[in-house]
Order: C-alpha cells, then structure tokens, then sequence
C-alpha cells in the first residue's frame, strides 16, 4: 500500500474502526509534530483558543472538576478557574439557554453535551434560540457557541447513550453541523468552531477519541465549510463522515487489492454540504456511495442524496447508493448492535455492485 | 405606563384594522410592573421578556416608532420586520427578547446575568455591575427552566432578579387550576433566594421592592424572586375571547387600574395637577400616532433581506459547486437563492 501523496493530509490506515495502537504512518511530508489522541487533539485545540481569546469558556456536567467524562476538558479547570470551566448541575436546557444568553451579550461559550443524546433535553434551545436569535433579532445578536459532545453508536452502551443525532439537528436553520473523524481535524475544527461567529454543532464520535496521530506543532486552524479529500481515486466516491470513515477506510483496503480505485471524501461539514469537493469528485467518477451511522430514514445520506441529485444529476451514470445505519434503536446485545451499523464487508459488497 | 398603555391600545385598534398580524399579546393592566422595575435600571442593565413585551421594550427604551414598525412587519422595526410581535430585541438598549416558547427566556437571562459575573471575576473588571431582570407569568412558574434556573441563579450568586407577573391565568388556565402550591413567592427560599410578594397593581410599592432588590443584586448578594400580583385586563392576546374570567374578578381589578391609582395619589398628594396630567396624555397620544404614521409611511422587507440575517457570518451557507461561497452568489444577497 503506497504512501498517500502529501498533497493530501495522510490519513490514518487503521485496522480497525477504533485504533488504539499507533500502527500509524506518520504524516508523509514531514517528520516534525507530535502524536496525541483525539480527546487530547481537542483539548489542545480548546486550550489554544482559551489562552487565545479571555471570552472563551466551557460549561458542562463534570467538565471541571472530574476533566470531562472522556478527559476532553482535564486540566482546564485547574488552569483557568472553574468559572472558565463551569461544572454545571444536570440541567441541559437550561444551561444551554444561560450558553445562549452568556453569548449574546459577550462571551463565547462552549456547550458540552456529557453525551450528544442528552442534548435532546436542550432541544428547545438550540432550535429556538441558538438557531433563531441572530435572525428574529434583525441581525443585532450573535450568538458564537460551540455545542459539542460524543454521539453515535459505541459499545454496547445501549439505546439512549448510542443516538446519532446528526439528523435531528440538520434541519434547524441558523446552525452549522461538523462532524470530527481524526485527532488532526478535530483541532481544527474545535478551533474553527470556537472562532466562528454562527453557533456550530459540533459532532465528536464515542469510538473514536483514543485514535491516535501525529499532527503539526504550528497552529492551524480547519475550514468549518470544506470536506477532505482522503483518498484521491477515479472509479467511485465514496463520502462518508466520522466512524465510518474509518470503516470505509478498512473497506479500502480490500477494494484496492481487488482491483478498485475508490476516492474517499470525509465531508466534515454536515451542515452545509462542500458540494465543490462532492461535485468534483462525482465530475470524475459519475458514481456515489454514501456510508454514513445515521438513520436512514431522514438523515445526513438523504439530505446529501438529494442535493447531489439537484447539482449533479447529469453526472451520475448509476443511482446513488447510501449505507446508513438500521432505523431501529441501538440494541444492547453486541451482535444486534453491529448489525445496526455499517460494517465494511457491506461497503465492498456496495463497491463491487456498483462498480461491477 | 401611559405611554405602554396608550401603545397597547393604539396596537389593538391597528390589529383589528389589519395592520398587525398573528398572534398579539398586550400588557393593559400590568403597566406597573414593567414601569416599577425598569425604570430602576441603568442603560447596561439588561432586560429580557416573553412574548408580552412591546411594553418592556417601551419602558427599556427602544422607541415606539421601532416596536410599532416592527408590529406592522416593516423594514424600519427594532428587528426589522424579522421578529414581530413576539421577538422583540434590541441590543442598544439591552432587550435580550421577546420569546413566544414559555419559560425559554429565563436561561437567556441567566446567562446574561453569568456574563456579568464572569466580567467581574474573569476578566478583572470591577465596573461589571450589570444586572438583569427577567419577566414571565405564573403559567411558566409551573416550567422546568424556572426551576432550574432559580437553582443555578441561587448557586453562583448571578445577579439577576426573578419577577413573576402573576395575572392568575395562562390563557385559559387557571392559577390556581395548574399549580400545587399557588405561593410562588415561596419558591425562592427553597432555592436559596429572598421570595417577595408585592402587590402588582401599585407601582410605587413594585418601585420600593426593585429598588431593594436591584441594588442586592448588584452588590453581588444574589437573585430575588419577586412575585407581582397583577392582571391583564384584555384576553391572553387579541385571538383570545376570554370567556373563562369571571366579570367580577376583571370588575376588582379593573378597580386597581395602576394608571387611575397613580393618577389619583399624584393629585391628592398635590405633586402635580390636572393640567400636568392632561398634557402628559397629550404629550404620548402625538408619540403613538407619530409611532403609527412612521410604520405607515415605512417600506415593507425587501425580498433581498430574507437570507440576510440567518447567520452572523454567511459563510456558514457554505461552499457551492462552483467552489465559491454561497454568500458570494448574486441570487443569494437578492434574495432568491435556493439554500
């Protein structure tokens, strides 16, 4: 398997969806930078951007004290006061709102969701005030919060702790939703998040905080409206977001040995679509795979079909196939909750239909 | 007050014109509140409503030629024709809304008020002494967020004060139909905080309660609640035929009117005269029809600000196929892009 040319940020090849272990190639170009996880890729991010900018700040359940349930947010508070880092009590709608109003009249807070889920409880704020204010207000307020919090289906964690929420959120108008696969654009996008003035979902994956990689020592900071082109190929895209970027990236393996040349866009911005990229990549290869954990019924894949199919219907030489999660709530049983979700074999076997 | 009451009836008489549309919610009768509380305030001080606020927007401040523009969905209103009757906003004077959902104003407020601890604390600025006062009624006293944010407000000592005007009824509901126990001014102690009850009607008493409890919240002492007995003398909005109310309760407090009490304390306690009273009325009658001729005379949203406002920064359209930004488009910055 060749290097991936440095034109293109490396991906991590990683034998499974959940890497553990570096068995990583570092970044093709350059020996420099260092390796961390992912939880600590977005706590290097979200520490930048608090010694950057005083306004910044955090409000959460355990996110001080106890350094975040998955350790997101560990040190913080020791560093920057627990008002900075604020434990909140088990109110989401509520703090959500306080975010809302906290962001109104000056600051820039960070709301994090101890799971994607919980925010559903704050539902009424996100939809009605973080979306809604800057537009019912003729423009006079801004409201530049971060939402962010684990979603998707772990292990074995059951129904509610196991949501993929994407979809819920996707339609609100004012909001801007991302979605993190790797420790490098997690920084990136937490600090895009943080330094945007739209209130931005920000959607981090359970399974996926312990990957590791090498990233650059200097500041960079990720496009919030761009996807990445991780494998350039020219018979089929494949566009796909979070875990399962990973699962098409182990599907790859095997599709490149038998022969394919899949190019793989992570679409990073769910809301909006990048429909450059997407466009491009359809322009070259006229076929689409969409191999996404959300829902099928109204999800991410359903709203991207159908703007590819506004955009780039003359393009397309086959119907465009998406892979999405079952419509059944995550069961606990392991072999019920892998079947929920995509698993590569389907993605070859969706290659290969496609493709032939 | 004249001017809130004189506002809310030229509103009811625009409304049935066909001027003003959707759902109105006017504040006839519970004029005191709004006047005893606001007028405590300084201009950095923050206010934030429900969706019975033209007259905490007109106590804050914000001119009525703006509310009224702003009823008539016009360009020239304080949110310029984006919010209505509901949303109203205004970031001069520090009105954080206007929000039609109950209780989804009271966290915005907290916030506000967390912002000013934070300026304190944080950012080391002593002059932070910005309090907020949050209005909603009895029917939201029965709501999670209240609740929620009494705790919250009551744990970091937010200065922020709670005032309930309690006008007995959520549209159709019942007070005392909805709740277990109606004291609401008794919640407060259960969470920590002082829990007043003042007579709503009167707004030289709502006046001495603010006072006591904006200057406790500014010297960093912490929430009040504040329970304002009070009553609408129209229906929830103008959709409402209110029905349900007894006449003999709107009679009692049609007797308690804060404006004719006010009127008649100033006359007997020979502060001013009839005179001075009659050119008041003259002088706010000639600001409500300026208000309406100006909203009259103002242009309606052009179709290019539809797509204006949705985020504060409009990349947030994102990326289109062409690999330029959205709000790059032509069609869009006219209004009639397809996003």
């Amino acid at each position: 398997m060749r290097a991936p040319p440095s034109t293109v940020r490396a991906s991590k090849l990683v034998t499974n969806a959940v890497a553990v272990k570096s068995e990583t190639a570092s970044i093709a170009a350059t020996k420099s930078g260092h390796e961390l996880l992912l939880f600590e890729a977005l706590r290097e991010g979200l520490e930048e951007e608090m010694e950057r900018d005083p306004r910044v700040c955090v409000l959460g359940e355990d996110v001080g004290h106890y350094g975040g349930s998955y350790k997101v947010t560990k040190g913080l508070a020791e560093k920057f006061g627990d008002l900075r880092v604020l434990d909140t009590p088990i109110a989401e709608n509520s703090f959500t709102g306080m975010a809302v109003g906290a962001a109104m009249t000056g600051l820039r807070p960070i709301v994090e969701g101890m799971n994607m889920g919980f925010l559903l409880l704050a539902y009424n704020q996100i939809s009605n005030n973080c979306g809604m204010l800057h537009y019912t207000s003729g423009g006079q307020f801004t409201i530049p919060v971060v939402i962010r919090g684990p979603g998707g289906v772990g292990r074995q964690l059951g129904a509610e702790h196991s949501q993929r929420l994407e979809s819920y959120f996707q339609s609100v108008p004012g909001l801007q939703m991302v979605a993190c696969s790797t420790p490098y654009n997690a920084k990136g996008l937490m600090k895009a998040a943080i330094r945007s003035e739209n209130p931005v979902i920000l959607c981090e994956h359970v399974l996926l905080y312990n990957l590791k990689e090498r990233i650059p020592d200097e500041e960079y900071v990720c496009c919030l409206e761009r996807a990445e082109l991780v494998r350039p190929g020219k018979d089929v895209t494949i566009l796909t977001y979070s875990r399962m970027r990973h699962h098409v990236l182990q599907a790859a393996k095997s599709l490149i040995n038998k022969g394919y040349d899949p190019e793989i866009i992570d679409i990073i911005s769910l809301k909006p679509f990048d429909l450059h990229t997407i466009g491009n990549s359809i322009k070259k290869t006229h076929k689409v795979l969409i191999v996404e954990e959300c829902m099928r019924t109204g999800g991410i894949g359903a709203s991207l079909r159908a703007s590819i199919m506004d955009n780039f219907w003359d393009y397309l030489d086959a119907p465009i196939m998406c892979l999405s999660s079952q419509d059944v709530p995550t069961p606990y049983a392991g072999t019920l909750e892998e079947a929920t979700v995509v698993q590569p074999p389907q993605i070859v076997k969706a290659i290969k239909q496609l493709c032939g | 007050m004249v001017l809130g009451r004189s506002f809310e009836d030229m509103c009811a008489q625009m409304y049935y014109r066909g001027k003003m549309f959707g759902f109105v919610h006017l504040y006839n009768g519970q004029e005191a509140v709004s006047t005893g509380f606001v007028k405590c305030l300084k201009p950095e001080d923050y206010v934030c409503s429900t969706y019975r606020d033209h007259v905490h927007a007109l106590s804050k401040g914000v001119p009525a030629r703006a509310v009224m523009s702003e009823l008539f969905g016009k360009a020239t209103g304080i949110c310029r024709g984006q919010g209505g009757s509901m949303h109203m906003f205004s970031k001069e004077h520090g009105l954080l809304g206007g929000f039609a959902f109950i209780g989804e104003g009271i966290p915005v407020a907290t916030g506000a008020a967390f912002k000013t601890k934070y300026e304190r604390e944080v950012l080391k600025n002593d002059k932070a002494d910005a309090v907020t006062v949050a209005f909603f009624g009895d029917g939201t006293c029965n709501n999670g967020q209240f609740f929620e944010c009494l705790n919250m407000a009551a744990l970091w000592k937010l200065p922020i004060i709670f005032v309930v005007e309690n006008n007995l009824w959520a549209i159709g509901m019942s007070h005392y139909r909805a709740t277990s126990v109606p004291e609401i001014w008794k919640k407060g102690p259960a969470f920590g905080m002082p829990g007043i009850h003042v007579d709503g009607m009167d707004v030289l008493k709502v006046r001495e309660v603010a006072l006591e409890a904006v200057a406790r919240a500014r010297r960093g002492d912490g929430p009040t609640l504040v329970e304002c007995e009070t009553y609408r003398f129209r229906g929830h909005s103008l959709a409402d035929p209110d029905e349900l109310r007894k006449p003999a309760e709107k009679a009692h407090y049609a007797a308690r009117d804060p404006i004719i009490a006010l009127k008649k304390y100033l006359l007997e306690s020979g502060l001013v005269d009839e005179t001075d009273l009659r050119s008041i009325d003259k002088k706010i009658d000639e600001i409500v029809e300026d208000a309406v001729e100006f909203a009259d005379a103002s242009p309606l949203p052009p179709r290019s600000q539809l797509l204006e406002n949705v985020f504060a920064d409009p990349k947030g359209f994102g990326i289109g196929p062409d690999g330029k930004y959205r709000c790059e488009d032509p069609a869009f910055t006219a209004g009639t892009a397809q996003v």
